[in-house]
């Protein structure tokens, strides 16, 4: 990179760019924030303010609403849905859809208790292979949880790479090609469940997954290590940009967000520690939130996906490998699908042959576009999949307490949903008018 | 200005389906000169320099660079050779910002699977700056917001800050009011007297002879002249896009 340093010899006190930046107090940093604001660049406001609005109506219809055991209950209700949708951000952002993650989240749950309880039968190749190692891939009781589980995300990988392959060498909408593969894949759970069937998960690992709770000092480790890390990465990223002579927060600013998100974890782990404990799988969603969100925002395959998201005749010109990109989203689209799946089906201990069918994918897509992910590419974040999932999960939940039918929970849904696009809509408008990040 | 041309062209021919863009033109320009391309609407000028960039192959011709026999495969090929285009609809991702379009395909990481997002914000602070690029307040600053004038300056900036050996500008000032055209014209100046290569296409004459050492000029996807602007005037140009004199009856030249 030599290149750059012989262009940048301008000292940088000289820097109208960086005069006007490094000394940012924390007022001004909030004055700032009130003019993006104002500008319609709403961020988390609405959903924050969306869930308040929604404890405060269940709460005073039904005080069961925000007890210590609905709030774990609501954890483990939006785990599957959360993690489908982190890979519906990522296509959501390429500015594409991908409609076939419902019954690929089948595939993954039914491809993971199938092979738990028999593992893959090779018998019809006993004419080459030799008897031990056909009973190595069809043992008795199946296969353990450490290979039937990464066999079966494997699987819906490459169910998304195919799809990729196909919407990008025929150069057809990912629309019509993840509708063909939403109609196929439902047919092949269909056929893998069997007739009117349920299977049931036996393995103990595999049914953790999505029942098991953390003991109640193993969820304070966690969550306060959790906290030590964003802590040590906001200080880190901090040194690197003064040293740099760069605009940076103002340090109290940082030191707020540390203590907000500090005491926020110290009442999700009391609160759910008053019940069953931290479930494990909010554990998953933290995790794959964390590397996720580290793909999209700091690595060039995320920066990849923004730019094709925002102006595809650009990246390509850039250079950028725009199909190879598509493709590997959408892998990562069935990847995630999959996973959700196996909470899913862990959850309910078995599989069905309704699995993946109902309002999942709706669900799914509602979550990433409530949470903030435009549906015309190239603008959201990894984290409005779990905020949007907050949100599905409080509303049906709260309804469900309330007796609602679920056509009220479909209407009542579908407004939130309907909330969310005109939201996005109207602030795009106001955000290009006005062009402030 | 050095006499040996850095970039040069030899019978380049294109044809999309039945039309004929290019039809064996030639084309060169040298260090430290700026070289103007004219043509009425459809003459091939975009088409010739999206060859030039990689974004297509020609059908037919040859490009030396530096006196060398290049091919040029892709936007990275021409990139890593030095060469920078400014096209005419602009290429950039509106949704970045400024830092992320001044690196875009071309990311510098920390490790390789990590971006330095400092180090490439103080580049893109430190080439604004050397630029006297002074209206863009903030680098962090979304792109969709910017003026046509400072979408300019960025392209241009982008061109200069990876140290590029020829920068080629598709009509710069097509949208630009008056003060901003001639920031863009004063930065074309510039960028030559530091030694690049500049070829900029424009249809506006006056600029042209304002800042252009040669013009080429396009007819009909051909090449029907290269004029030093000194030794020429409006009149003479204006001719020879109107009605220069072609080698090939379009059409039927070739397959
Ligand atoms: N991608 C394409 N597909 C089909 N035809 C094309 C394509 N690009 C250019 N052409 C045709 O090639 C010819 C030359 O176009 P080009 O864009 O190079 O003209 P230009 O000289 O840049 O014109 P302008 O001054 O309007 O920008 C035109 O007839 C145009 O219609
Ligand atoms: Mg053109």
């Amino acid at each position: 990179m030599s290149t750059i340093e012989e262009t940048t010899r301008t000292p940088k006190h000289e820097s109208p760019l960086l005069a006007g930046q490094s000394s940012q107090s924390l007022n001004e940093h909030f004055q700032g924030y009130m003019r993006r604001l104002k500008s319609g660049d709403l961020g988390s406001m609405p959903i924050i303010l969306g869930l308040v609005v929604i404890a405060i109506i269940f709460q005073t219809q039904n005080d069961n609403f925000l007890t210590p055991r609905n709030f774990v209950n609501l954890v483990l209700q939006m785990a599957g849905i959360t993690v489908i949708a982190y890979g519906i951000v990522f296509v959501l952002l390429l500015g594409e859809i991908d409609l076939s993650v419902g019954f690929v989240s089948a595939v993954g749950g039914v491809g993971m208790t199938i092979l738990l309880r028999s593992g893959v039968d090779l018998s019809f190749l006993s004419f080459i292979l030799p008897d031990s190692v056909i009973s190595a891939f069809a043992p008795e009781g199946g296969w353990a949880w450490y290979v039937a589980i990464p066999t079966a995300l494997l699987l819906t990988a490459a169910i998304g790479f195919l799809h990729g392959m196909i919407i990008t060498l025929f150069q057809l909408p990912s629309f019509v090609v993840t509708l063909a593969g939403l109609l196929a894949w439902n047919g092949v759970v269909l056929i893998l469940v069997g007739q009117g069937g349920t299977i049931i998960i036996q393995d103990r690992v595999a049914v953790g997954l999505g029942n098991a709770f953390l003991p109640d000092t193993w969820g304070w480790i966690v969550m306060f290590g959790a906290i030590g890390l964003y802590a040590l990465n906001l200080a880190l990223r901090y040194r690197t940009r003064t040293k740099q002579g760069l605009a940076t927060k103002p340090i109290t600013l940082l030191a707020l967000q540390v203590a907000v998100l500090a005491v926020l974890g110290i009442i999700f782990v009391y609160i759910a520690n008053q019940d069953r404990g931290v479930p494990v799988v909010g554990i998953i969603m933290v995790v794959w939130l964390v590397v996720l969100t580290f793909l999209a925002e700091r690595t060039r395959f995320g920066r990849y996906v923004y730019a094709i998201g925002g102006n595809k005749e650009a990246a390509r010109r850039a250079g950028i490998p725009v199909e190879r990109i598509r493709v590997l989203v959408f892998t990562i689209s069935g990847f995630m699908a999959g996973f959700g799946g196996l909470i899913l089906a862990s959850r309910l201990r078995s599989v069905a042959t309704n699995a993946g069918g109902g309002n999942l994918l709706l669900n799914a897509i509602a979550a990433a576009v409530i949470g903030g992910t435009s549906l015309f590419g190239g603008r959201g974040r990894v984290n409005s999949a779990i905020l949007g999932a907050l949100i599905i999960a409080s509303v049906d939940n709260g309804m469900g307490l309330l007796g609602l039918s679920s056509g009220n929970k479909f209407i009542i849904t579908a407004l939130v949903l309907l909330a969310a696009v005109v939201i996005d809509a109207v602030s795009r408008r106001r955000q290009e008018q006005s062009g402030i990040r | 200005m050095s006499e040996q041309p850095i970039l040069e062209i030899k019978k380049a021919s294109k044809s999309f389906g039945a039309v004929q863009a290019l039809i064996e033109v030639d084309f060169e320009v040298r260090p430290g000169e700026v070289m103007a391309l004219v043509g009425d609407n459809g003459a091939g000028k975009s088409t010739l320099i999206k060859g030039i960039a990689g974004i297509y192959a020609f059908d037919k011709g040859e490009i030396y660079f530096e006196g060398k026999r290049v091919h040029i495969h892709g936007p990275r090929d021409a990139a890593a050779l030095g060469i920078e285009v400014v096209y005419q609809d602009l290429a950039l991702a509106d949704n970045l910002d400024v830092v992320a379009n001044m690196f875009l395909g071309r990311e510098l990481v920390q490790a390789p699977w990590r971006l330095d997002e400092a180090a490439m914000e103080r580049a893109t602070v430190e080439t604004l700056d050397s630029l006297a690029v002074t209206t863009i307040q903030s680098a962090r600053q979304i792109v969709a917001g910017l003026s046509g004038g400072q979408r300019q300056a960025i392209a241009v900036a982008k061109a200069v800050m990876w140290n590029s050996k020829v920068v080629i500008l598709d009509e710069p000032t097509a949208a630009l009011g008056v003060a901003q055209t001639r920031q863009v014209l004063d930065l074309v100046t510039r960028l030559a007297d530091t030694g690049l290569a500049v070829v900029i296409i424009s249809h506006n004459l006056h600029d042209i002879f304002e800042v252009a050492h040669r013009i080429t000029v396009l007819r009909l996807g051909q090449n029907v002249g290269t004029y030093v602007t000194a030794e020429s005037d409006q009149q003479e140009i204006v001719h020879a896009i109107t009605a220069g004199e072609l080698q090939f009856v379009p059409g039927m030249a070739q397959e």
